[in-house]
Parts: structure tokens; C-alpha cells; sequence
């Protein structure tokens, strides 16, 4: 019962993801699919960083750092020709156990760089690790501190990116190949693979909600959850707090590189801006609107919310949008927009009924 | 050897020595009462056992293993089970949901199992949301399991922390202050509990100020006094204790 309850949403979202495409089809919209495809992948980041912030009670405002170091690495592997070290001995192992593809450039030169698959693994691994060296120590920290270190984590890996030429400085990297998942399944923004993207973005984010569901509704979930709750008296309950607290932070970096590498072969390229603090605050921003401790409000505002943006609704106050949603939000809305009682609002602001509405919040 | 040991242990904070040189043992299927006026070091004493606080010297064993310098967690691996002073539940769950985290160390599901939800984790998980209801009923708090923690009344919550502490099935129950901001009905209640408990084979260490309850209850006292230990006796030996009544009713009498 309680596991149909859990997934009867996923198939809602499923009907939906089908349900769109068909009306952009008959209604000729299809280039709406582009940023549908787009916001999808930014979601898996938001739902990643909902576990840890909203379950876990851990702040960061460093995860666009792990989102770029997946984009970037997958990037910088799959374009940066190898031919010239080609007699190197570690290049040729390379070649020979077929992690690397041959191909031409844009001018018939020969090109020989890393296979997507192999560049994907390294990628998300690479941040994995990442995250496990600097959430052992960044992780006792706690509240502002814990927001300050991460963010600071978040400048290195923009300055990084934005300084050396490896990742092509303030151009990024671009004319990124397509990703070819399995034969005949490229992530790749070519026009005739809008629709086939769209539904291997959504593919990607109903596992990454499924993978999700699954741990907040488990012993782990209820474990994460505790640690929100009170730190002390989970860890004396015999939950190995700080080990909980880095392996959510990894995971949900992991999920952040991953969709990092996959926004990269999609749009053919990563530029500096997606690893920026206004990113970070971003994902926080619409993990508070969504509510916090809320895996499905998260996907919602973050698939809304990233839309709006990309459709450029916001026009050259995007990232200021951002700023005033998460101020609006801590300030009016606590629990997110989603739980927002207009009621209860309305009487918490008129004097006469104030004493009847004494329900206090807990912090 | 006694179930818990205490031997020679000390905690300074800055000037203050807040615990002095403390022994003492807790046999098994005790209850074991720890008083004296307030600041006497017994808080201290609690967190030094749990591992909230390191001690800066002498040495705790429990069960023929010594325990301190062990993180929390491990010490409540090994069966030792805590209430707070100030109740400290987790916010944002269910009573339900608070006693199921107690199970935490009697169940084994880990994150991978959980996020792909493995078929053998599903019987565990119905065995812990059971044992839960059974603690919950228990303290009589059955009523209240679907009920946000933040939504109950003092006494509930209590109940519920109760509840937790046992759903761990501890060798060893740490109680800080069982019976604060209780009634004298409720604290009747809680003192008929904590010895059913104790009847059950579970030991405990328990922190009071009421002195009725403490009487009543415990099987031997110990008293602290600005961190010394000043007296370790039966109940009613310790209330003719000299020392001990110049502590609590001071020198003139």
C-alpha cells in the first residue's frame, strides 16, 4: 500500500512528461522541448540537493561547482585532441582497451579524444571524490559555517574554471560531441533529436526521483532525517552521523556531476556562468520554494522555475529573480509555496485574529 | 565484573572541575540513582558515559569493554540507551517516526539497499514500524503515532523519547531527569515504568531531583557534590547520611 503511494506520483509524472510532448507535437511547439529538456536535467541537481538540504538538514551553496566539474570534465575529455601524444604510453593503453574514439575535426584534421562513456565515468567519479575530501572536514561544520565553506569550495572550482586554459577560461568549452548512450540514442542538440532527448532527460530524472523516493522512505531516509532533527540524539540512537551526513553530501553531488555531463552534450559545450555562485544560490533557492524537506516540490519549482528562466522570461533579471524568491520565500513561506495556507496568512497579518492563529512553527 | 565502571574519572571546563575523580560500578539489573544540588557534575557524568564529552582522565567499561573515547554512536552500538534533560526528539517526524530511528542499530538496510528498496529490506522495515508501535504502545502514546512531534504536549513527548530510548533494547538505560516538568501523578506513573522496566533485565542509570521518586525507585544512590562523589549507599541509608543532608539542607540544620 504505502509503496503504491510512493509511486503512484512517478507514473502521474510519467503521463505528464507523455502528455506534453504530445501537445507540443499537435499545437507545434515542439521547440519549447529544448528548455523542457534543459530544466529537466537542472531539476536532478535540485532533487539531489533537496535530500541533503531538506532531509539532512546540510546547507550548500557549492553545488554548481560539482555540476560544472561533471560538465567540464566531461567537456574538456571528449574535445581535447590526444593525436600529438598518441606514442605516449598511457594514451596508447587508452586506445587499445577502447576508451578512446578517433574522428575529424571541423577542417579533416585527425582527432582521437575520449569515448563519452569513459569521459561520463570519470567525470562524475572525479566529483564524487571531490566531495568525499572536502565534506570530511566542511561537514562538522554547521549552519552559516557549513554555508560559508561550501561556498567558498563553489568560488575555487569558478575561478578554476574560469583561469586555466584547459577549460577554455571565460569561453568554455564548446563543439562538444554527441553522447551516444546506446546505438542509436545520442544526447546531442541536434534539431531532429529534440524529441528523443526530451524523453532520455525525463528517463534520467524519474530514476534519479525513483533512487530518491526510495531513501527518504527508508531506514537511511529516516536516519537523514533525524540528523535534521536533532544531531546529538541521532548520533546517540547509534546513527554514525558525520559518515550520514558525507555520503548524502556525495550522493547528492554525484547527481549534480551527472547532470553537469549531460547539459554539456546537450548544449555541445559548458561556459563559465554554470559554474557561478548566482547557479548555487539558484538550487537553493528553488529547493526553499519547493519546501524544503519536499522531493516533489523541488522537482516542480525546479522544472518551473528553470523553464521560466531559460525561456527567458526573467529577461537580464534572472539571477536578481532568484535573489528576491529566496528573501520572499524565508521570509513569508518557511514550509515552501506549495504548503502556503492563504488563511492562515491573511489572519497571522489582521491584529483581531491574531491570538486564535497562536500555532506556532517549529524552527 | 559490574556492567558499568566508573573508575577515577575527571572533566575539567576552564577552572571549573566539574567532574572530580568519580568511581563507581552499576550492576547488572539495577537501577542506580545519581543526585546532588545542581551543578554537582551529573549532566556532566551522563554525556562523559554516552561520549558527548571526552573525559580528561580515568576510564569508563561497560560490559568488559572500555568505552571511553568511543563516539556516541558506537557506545549506543554496544547497548548503552539515553533520555535528555531537555527532551531532544527529531523535529519534523512523527512520534511513530521517532521511535522507528531507536530501531536504527537492531536493523541493517544501508543506502544502497534503500534507494534501489532490495526486496529483503521490506520485512525489516515492517519489523521496525512494528517494534515502534509496540514501544509507543507501551508508554501509552499509541494513539499520538502519526502525530507531528512538534504538535504533542510535554508529557507525550517524553513518552515518545521513553518509547525511543527502549525501542534500541538497551543492556544500559542513561535517564536524565525522568520526571522534570511532570505532575505528581505522572511522575508516580514514570516511577511504576522505569521499575518495570528494570524488571524486564534492562539496567538503569537514572539523574533525578525528585527525592520521592528516587527513593522509591533506586536500589543505590550515589550523590555528587561540586563533582566529588560524597557518598554511595542504599536508599535509606543515604537519607540519614550526615554529609549528605548538610548538601542539601546546609550547615545549620
Amino acid at each position: 500500500m504505502d509503496l503504491l503511494k510512493r509511486y503512484i506520483p512517478v507514473l502521474f509524472l510519467l503521463a505528464l512528461v507523455v502528455a506534453v510532448q504530445l501537445v507540443t507535437h499537435f499545437t507545434e511547439t515542439t521547440y519549447y522541448l529544448t528548455q523542457l529538456t534543459m530544466s529537466a536535467y537542472y531539476s536532478v541537481v535540485v532533487i539531489g540537493l533537496c535530500v541533503l538540504m531538506g532531509y539532512c538538514g546540510q546547507i550548500s551553496l557549492g553545488h554548481a561547482g560539482f555540476f560544472a566539474i561533471g560538465g567540464y570534465l566531461a567537456g574538456a575529455l571528449t574535445t581535447h585532441n590526444l593525436m600529438s601524444f598518441r606514442d605516449h604510453g598511457l594514451v596508447a593503453v587508452l586506445d587499445r582497451i577502447g576508451l578512446l574514439v578517433a574522428g575529424k575535426d571541423l577542417y579533416g584534421g585527425d582527432l582521437l579524444t575520449v569515448e563519452p562513456w569513459a569521459a561520463c565515468i570519470t567525470a562524475v567519479l572525479t566529483a564524487g571524490l571531490i566531495a568525499m575530501a572536502i565534506g570530511g572536514p566542511v561537514l562538522k561544520l554547521k549552519g552559516h559555517y557549513l554555508a560559508m565553506a561550501t561556498l567558498g569550495f563553489g568560488i575555487i572550482i569558478f575561478r578554476i574554471a574560469l583561469a586555466s586554459a584547459y577549460f577554455g577560461e571565460a569561453d568554455g568549452i564548446s563543439e562538444v560531441p554527441a553522447f551516444r548512450l546506446l546505438p542509436g540514442i545520442d544526447i546531442s542538440g541536434s534539431f531532429g533529436a529534440r524529441i528523443l532527448n526530451y524523453y532520455i532527460a525525463w528517463v534520467v530524472v524519474i530514476v534519479a526521483i525513483i533512487l530518491l523516493l526510495n531513501l527518504i522512505h527508508s531506514r537511511v531516509g529516516r536516519a537523514l532525517r533525524a540528523i535534521h532533527g536533532a544531531e546529538e540524539a541521532a548520533n546517540a540512537m547509534g546513527v554514525n552521523t558525520s559518515r550520514y551526513k558525507l555520503y548524502i553530501f556525495v550522493l547528492s553531488a554525484v547527481f549534480a556531476a551527472l547532470a553537469g555531463v549531460l547539459v554539456t552534450h546537450y548544449n555541445g559545450g559548458i561556459g563559465p556562468s554554470e559554474a557561478g555562485i548566482m547557479k548555487s544560490v539558484r538550487y537553493v533557492a528553488i529547493v526553499a520554494v519547493g519546501g524544503m524537506a519536499n522531493i516533489w516540490g523541488a522537482l516542480i519549482m525546479g522544472v518551473v522555475l528553470n523553464f521560466l528562466s531559460l525561456r527567458g522570461v526573467f529577461g537580464s533579471y534572472d539571477d536578481a529573480v532568484f535573489g528576491v524568491i529566496l528573501i520572499v520565500i524565508m521570509l513569508f513561506a518557511p514550509q515552501g509555496i506549495l504548503k502556503i495556507n492563504p488563511w492562515q496568512q491573511l489572519k497571522s497579518f489582521l491584529p483581531l485574529f491574531a491570538e486564535q492563529s497562536g500555532e506556532e512553527t517549529p524552527e | 565484573m559490574a556492567l558499568l565502571e566508573i573508575q577515577n574519572l575527571n572533566r575539567r571546563f576552564g577552572g571549573l572541575h566539574a567532574v572530580n575523580n568519580v568511581s563507581f560500578n552499576v550492576e547488572q539489573g539495577m537501577i542506580k540513582a545519581v543526585i546532588g544540588p545542581n551543578g554537582a557534575g551529573k549532566t556532566t557524568l551522563f554525556n562523559l558515559i554516552a561520549g558527548n564529552l571526552p573525559a580528561n582522565s580515568g576510564k569508563i567499561f561497560f560490559d568488559n569493554a572500555r568505552i571511553n573515547g568511543r563516539k556516541p554512536y558506537q557506545i549506543a552500538e554496544r547497548g548503552v540507551s539515553r533520555t535528555y534533560q531537555n527532551i531532544k526528539l527529531f523535529h519534523g517526524m512523527t512520534a511513530l517516526e521517532n521511535v522507528m530511528v531507536g530501531r536504527h542499530i537492531r536493523s541493517r538496510a544501508g543506502f544502497m539497499a534503500g534507494m534501489l528498496n532490495l526486496p529483503w529490506t521490506w520485512p525489516e522495515e515492517r519489523e521496525v514500524r512494528e517494534k515502534a508501535m509496540e514501544y509507543l504502545d507501551l508508554l501509552g502514546a499509541a494513539d499520538c503515532a502519526d502525530t507531528e512531534i512538534g504538535n504533542l504536549s510535554f508529557g507525550q513527548q517524553r513518552g515518545v523519547e521513553f518509547a525511543r530510548a527502549l525501542a534500541m533494547e538497551p543492556t544500559l538505560l542513561l535517564l536524565d531527569e525522568p520526571a522534570a516538568g511532570l505532575n505528581i501523578y505522572e511522575t508516580a506513573e514514570i516511577g511504576r515504568l522505569i521499575s518495570k522496566i528494570r524488571d524486564s533485565g534492562i539496567t538503569i542509570l537514572l539523574v533525578e531531583h525528585d527525592m520521592s521518586l528516587v527513593m522509591d525507585i533506586s536500589d543505590e544512590i550515589v550523590v555528587l557534590s561540586f563533582g566529588e562523589k560524597i557518598a554511595e549507599d542504599l536508599p535509606h541509608k543515604i537519607q540519614q547520611n550526615e554529609e549528605v543532608i548538610r548538601i542539601y539542607l546546609g550547615d545549620e540544620g
